[in-house]
């Protein structure tokens, strides 16, 4: 089969950030018909790339070709008329407006000059209802999930009718089951002839969902392969330039039974009307607890009402065999809990101050500030955990808002392993970060735990929780169903098994 | 599929949607105030006592119309005073020359200009709106001087028409030409709000500048947009004030762009932005003026007891937005 020509072709496109080559001579084609993946480490320039080309940023050097002639594209908006429909890696919509408004603000239907709105809710359910979400599309944006939104901004980008869809991580929230569903719609508009850009990194969806693959190595071009042609090892060797061979390392964590002294933090009958029905659950000093379950199944609430982000309507929590009251986050940081929310975007980082002033920050409100910390010390734990976490550029002094979004995130985990917490939860820590950054964070969680870190650990993703846990509570419509050991013969399956049947096995 | 917990369930506890709770808030305000001033005064309890707020008003009606959409970009707007000031001035000095209506355009489209500017300082050179409309309300006001330092009365006749025509309603009830104008300004602008894509990107770009570009829409546009139209408004606002007092002065409306933001705030639009109604805004003009209207009936209380009452009116406002902003996070 001979390919046809690319709808759009960028070539030697350079951009330079101040102290950063983002991009440097990169090409890159989009064929007509086909699920194109752009893959790189965090940092690699993938997320540049998009926004150079959609008119985010100026262009250094290279040029953009669409549908044979050169364009330059001066703001979004002009990408959008020329055809170019784009989900930016951040969800980028407005919040306060109603999610109906979200996927129609800009081209609004309208009758006798004024906006239609009801032709425009209608048409907004019915266009989410084809993703399988059934929410009140006349509600703020701002009360609905992660996820929901990010299905929302799909919603829009793939109603706006156009030549060329780029996603840029749009997985990054979703669940098994809404994936499945964005990949039927990508599918379905792929074969309508319509190019498609997809980020992920997340190797799996890549393999399943594309056509071609473009890989980024620090602001490089590697590559562009055929999918079928390349192995998921080479894969990862060409994106990362080495050998991955810290995943197999982290083989399974048995539960090392060490029988049950009194644990570190004890939940009982602790829950909340609407949120999670009552729970009783212990993580001791060292252990691993991994939570699985669907979306809003009630992980994050548990997470939530541990760290005392909402109140319990109900039960106690126990912290060294005394009943605690954490009526508050900073009850909790007191009895030295720390949170990693899934959200990280809104909650935590300050997007205009350095990656050191960040850490500190957190370090310094939990010292008080009538102690400071002396800037010799400061700089060897800023500079421990940028190794640690293998945060890019490795620079203490560069502005968060300038990180690409992966580092961002392990900025963020950080921010919260600098306080040295007693009980680390995690939700979703590895959302977003490339193979070798997870591979690390996952050897950070082992080398905490194994220091005496207790660790309750929130993934989606099940072979995750699984390596890492040495009990895994599974979670089904808000209930803690069942709590299993992590012995040998446990595996994704019967977890999987367990979440379906809502049964304790 | 997910069910979040969100938007459904809140709102089933509540007997209305949460966005409209601040005006709600505002509307028993202002009712409570009516009913309270009309069991203890005589001949409070009147519609006339009602239109005699707005007769008194009106202007600051307008001019906060333009507050509005200001602050629902998430920007603010100082220089509405001074330019309220200079419209005066303007009208009065050309009046003895010129036709009234030439005037009537003349003087809302130097306002437009004046808006026009300042946005587009705003934008084009990211300077915070504070600090650019802060220089423009200087500026306006010293123009104000240098076309004189004293009061100039206003003898057109078109003016003085304007200033003592009574429009009939029923059962006795009249209002100012000036009224059927800000109550025309605030229909437009409330369906402009809401049913116009302008509108809609006013509210997008207040929730977040960065989502709205991003999302392709003409930021710029929209945001010197506001600014003009706030330069607008106070100009026309101007020019009702000048047919209440039938003169110009570079001294009138000094701090009205802070009543008209304490209308804006007490009628429930967040400062933050992107959350708000017009209708909001009306009620924290009349929340004022009744004050006012009260603390006359009073007879015994100065006048400064009004500043006090919006102070603590303000700071209740403030706080209560934040609970319910807080209460929809989560
Ligand atoms: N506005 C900016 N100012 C300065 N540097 C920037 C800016 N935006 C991105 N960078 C830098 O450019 C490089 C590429 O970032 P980019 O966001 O394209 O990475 P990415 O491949 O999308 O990574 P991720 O997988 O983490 O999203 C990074 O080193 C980043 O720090
Ligand atoms: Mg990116």
């Amino acid at each position: 089969m001979s390919a046809p020509a690319p709808i759009l072709r960028m070539s030697g496109i350079g951009k330079q950030f101040p102290g950063v080559q983002a991009l440097d001579g990169v090409d890159f084609r989009l064929l007509p018909g086909e699920i194109h993946a752009l893959i790189g480490e965090n940092g690699a320039g993938k997320s540049t790339l998009i926004k150079v080309l959609t008119g985010v940023h100026d262009i250094d050097a290279g040029e953009i070709e669409l549908a044979g002639r050169k364009v330059v594209f001066a703001s979004p908006l002009a990408a959008q008329q020329a055809g170019i429909s784009t989900v930016y890696q951040e969800i980028n919509l407005c919040a306060n407006l109603p999610v109906a408004e979200n996927i129609f603000i800009g081209r609004e239907p309208r009758r006798l000059g004024r906006i239609h709105w009801k032709e425009m809710r209608r048409r907004a359910a019915e266009l989410l209802t084809r993703l399988e979400i059934d929410i009140d599309v006349s509600a703020p944006l701002s009360s609905y999930s992660l996820a929901v939104q990010q299905m929302v901004a799909i919603a829009r980008a793939v109603d706006i009718d156009a030549r060329v869809l780029i996603l840029d991580e749009p997985t990054s929230s979703l669940d098994a089951g809404e994936v499945a569903q964005l990949f039927r719609v990508m599918r379905r508009l792929r074969d309508e002839g319509i190019a498609i850009l997809f980020v992920s990194h997340f190797l799996d969806q890549l393999y399943e969902i594309s056509d071609r693959m473009t890989i980024l190595r620090n602001g490089r071009l590697v590559g562009e392969y055929l999918t079928a042609e390349l192995p998921q090892v080479e894969l990862v060797a060409k994106m990362i330039g080495r050998e991955l061979a810290d995943l197999e390392r982290l083989e399974g964590r048995p539960y090392a039974g060490e029988g049950k002294s009194a644990p570190l933090l004890e939940a009982r009958g602790l829950g909340r009307a609407g949120m999670i029905e009552p729970f009783t659950l212990g993580i001791g000093e060292g252990e691993v607890v991994g939570l699985a379950g669907l979306l809003g199944s009630g992980r994050t609430e548990i997470a939530r009402l541990l760290f005392g982000a909402d109140h319990a309507g109900q039960g106690s929590v126990w912290i060294d065999g005394e009943q605690v009251g954490l009526r508050s986050p900073r009850a909790a940081v007191r009895h030295r809990i720390a949170f990693c929310p899934e959200n990280r975007r809104a909650e935590g980082l300050i997007p205009g101050l350095t990656v050191r002033e960040n850490l500190i920050l957190a370090l310094q409100a939990a010292r008080g500030w009538t102690r400071p910390i002396p800037r010799s010390k400061q700089e060897e734990l800023v500079e421990k955990y940028i190794t640690a976490l293998n945060i890019r550029p490795a620079d203490p002094d560069q502005v968060i808002k300038n990180l690409s979004g992966g580092n961002q995130q392990k900025v963020m985990l950080a921010r919260w392993l600098i306080l040295q917490p007693r009980l680390l939860i995690l939700d979703e820590p590895t959302r977003g970060i490339d193979v070798g950054a997870k591979a690390e964070i996952q050897r950070l969680v082992t080398e905490l735990s194994d220091g005496g870190m207790a660790v309750l650990f929130i993934s989606a993703e099940l072979e995750e929780v699984l390596r890492l846990s040495h009990r895994v509570g599974v979670l089904r419509d808000r209930r803690l169903i069942a709590e299993l050991d992590n012995d040998d013969d446990l595996t994704t399956g019967d977890l999987m098994e367990t979440i379906a049947s809502g049964a304790a096995s | 599929m997910t069910t979040p917990v969100g938007a459904a369930s809140l709102t089933r506890r509540l007997p209305v949607p949460r966005k409209y709770i601040p005006v709600l808030v505002t509307a028993c305000l202002f009712a409570a105030m009516f009913v309270a001033g009309g069991i203890r005064y005589e001949g409070f309890a009147t519609g006339q006592i009602i239109l005699n707020v707005f007769i008194d008003n009106a202007f600051l009606l307008v001019v906060a119309v333009g507050m509005t959409f200001v602050i629902l970009t998430g920007g603010i707007d100082l220089s509405v005073g001074s330019v309220v000031a200079l419209s005066t001035m303007i009208s009065a000095s050309l009046l003895p020359a010129w036709p009234a209506p030439a005037v009537m355009v003349l003087v809302p489209a130097i306002g437009a200009l004046l808006g026009l500017a300042m946005g587009a300082i705003i934008h084009y050179f990211e300077i915070q709106p504070f600090i650019v409309t802060l220089a423009g309300m200087f500026l306006a006001r010293g123009l104000c001087y240098t076309i004189g330092t004293d009061s100039v009365s206003i003898t057109d006749p078109a003016f003085t028409a304007f200033a003592q025509t009574r429009v009939d309603l029923v059962a006795d009830m009249w209002v100012s030409p000036s009224v059927l104008i800000a109550v025309l300004v605030v229909l437009v602008a409330a369906y402009v709000l809401h049913y116009t894509p302008f509108g809609r990107r006013v509210y997008a770009v207040g929730g977040s500048e960065q989502s709205a570009l991003l999302m392709g829409l003409p930021v710029a546009r929209t945001k010197i947009a506001v600014y003009t139209i706030s330069g607008f408004c106070s100009a026309l606002g101007g020019l009702l004030l000048s047919f209440y007092m039938l003169s110009g002065y570079g001294l009138h409306a000094v701090g009205m762009e802070l009543d008209a933001i304490a209308a804006v705030v007490i009628g429930g639009t967040l400062l933050t932005g992107g959350s708000g109604y017009l209708f909001g805004t009306v009620l924290g003009v009349l929340v004022l003026g009744l004050i006012q209207t009260v603390i006359s009936f009073e007879g015994t209380l100065s006048s400064w007891w009004t500043k006090i009452f919006i102070g603590l009116l303000l700071f209740t406002f403030i706080v209560l937005q934040r609970l319910i902003a807080g209460r929809g996070k989560q």
